[in-house]
């Protein structure tokens, strides 16, 4: 009998299970690699290099490369590994989880600061919230895109 | 003989570490939310535990894809903060109470809870940040934390995390295991994590107060009910991280109150709790419970 997996129905959210884990094992496992100082210059003086030492697909390697934590995630990532690469960056999890909406640091924070988005409309996949993907990207990224 | 005469529940924000050691606590966006743990640290001050029972989950720190347990107690002599990407965190090292955690293992496993026991480990902010908000801001080069601290990580990143009701329960096993040890201790357990919260994806920044409010009443008059809620329930109304708050059922089931899944006595005091939105992603819960 398959596993059941009632979380798959819950927009704009991927839960890291033993799927994904398997998935993105090395992804997670070079991140991790980047607790250490070392790693992390190593990392910054070339980041090519360093991400091909590791067993990851080219997908990773570029979803990595363009710091794109969404992309990163559907190939398995999980938030508190990719937090390293923030962390190396010098970025601080705000930014790094509002990076991921579309919208732009001020307005992810403002979001925050007036109570933080929204359950409404946001639980299920098929209703109108903000976070369903027939309105994404959010804030500054839609308005680019348009 | 050993006793729980309390527990604490709290979030357990990075931000919040990262704005003690940079001394913004009084900054407008930190100040009320440190006020709220005001009445904490007084409170900490006069009833100082001989040891805390410290339920918190690492973040890929101490364990990567490696190795992922469920549920592992910490029976070292220290655990050194970890560096997390942006260095360790500028706090004291936190000393262990080996004698005591490894009793507490050895009696928790002979009632069926398989714990993973941990020799060396490093902590990361899921157990740093409650310290330093229950006990302020410490200089480790000549302070110490108040008393020694038995750390016990809960795998709360690969799903499935252990449910509401295990949580419970081993909470009850953990009582009885520190009421058989035969040292006279004042014993702290703390629940961290949470509240809601979730870091990916386009729904990153969702936070439900009206939920966070009933779970946390619930928690408090009817452990009961609250360690029925279903992971998926954490996840859709509390986001993805939200699912730390299992946790606090570890803490809620060592109270007095409840035995063999029961309220059986006196519900505990609340002596404090307190809400507030956002410590940078997160919704902040506090409560402090003392035995009736």
């Amino acid at each position: 009998m398959a596993l059941d997996k009632p979380y798959k129905d819950v927009p704009g959210t991927i839960i890291f299970d033993a799927e994904q884990s398997r998935k993105g094992y090395w992804l997670n496992q070079f991140c991790m690699s980047l607790m250490q100082a070392h790693n992390r210059d190593r990392f910054k003086l070339n980041e090519r290099a360093y991400l091909d030492e590791w067993a990851m697909s080219e997908e990773q390697k570029q979803a990595v490369l363009a710091r794109d934590l969404n992309w990163c995630m559907r190939t398995g990532g999980n938030i508190y590994f990719l937090a390293k690469i923030g962390a190396t960056d010098g970025k601080s999890f705000q930014q790094m989880a509002g990076s991921m909406t579309g919208m732009s640091e001020d307005e992810y924070r403002a979001m925050m600061m007036a109570g933080g988005r929204s359950i409404d409309g946001n639980r299920y996949i098929g209703e109108d919230g903000d976070a369903q993907a027939h309105r994404q990207p959010q804030g500054a990224g839609q308005r680019k895109g348009r | 003989m050993a006793k729980i005469t309390a527990s604490v529940y709290t979030s357990h924000v990075p931000a919040i570490g990262a704005a003690m050691d940079l001394g913004k606590t009084q900054d407008d966006y930190w100040k009320p939310l440190f006020a709220g743990y005001d009445f904490s640290k007084q409170w900490m001050k006069a009833h100082q535990p001989d040891v805390i029972v410290l339920v918190y989950n690492d973040h890929a720190t101490a364990f990567s894809l490696d190795m992922i347990p469920t549920f592992a107690i910490g029976t070292a002599a220290e655990y050194p903060p970890a560096d997390e990407g942006w260095g360790p965190r500028p706090v004291p090292v936190v000393k262990g109470h080996q004698a005591l955690a490894s009793h507490i293992a050895q009696s928790v496993i002979q009632q069926d809870f398989d714990l993973t026991i941990v020799n060396k480990m490093e902590v990361d902010h899921g157990l740093t940040v409650p310290l330093s908000l229950m006990c302020g801001s410490l200089d480790p080069a000549h302070e110490a934390w108040p008393c020694p601290v038995i750390p016990l990580a809960v795998n709360v990143v690969q799903y499935p995390v252990p449910s509401g009701q295990r949580c419970l329960d081993l909470g009850q096993a953990i009582r009885r295991a520190i009421e058989c040890y035969d040292e006279d201790l004042n014993v702290h357990i703390w629940g961290t994590g949470g509240m809601s919260h979730q870091l990916q994806g386009a729904r990153a920044g969702l936070i439900n107060r009206a939920w966070d409010k009933a779970w946390l009443d619930q928690l408090i008059h009817d452990p009961v009910a609250c360690a029925r809620v279903p992971h998926i329930d954490y996840v859709r109304e509390a986001g993805s991280e939200g699912i730390e708050l299992v946790m606090w059922l570890i803490a809620r089931g060592a109270m007095s109150d409840i035995d063999q899944g029961q309220v059986i006595g006196k519900p505990p005091r609340l002596l404090h709790r307190f809400y507030h939105v956002p410590a940078s992603n997160t919704a902040v819960g506090h409560v402090i419970l003392e035995n009736a």
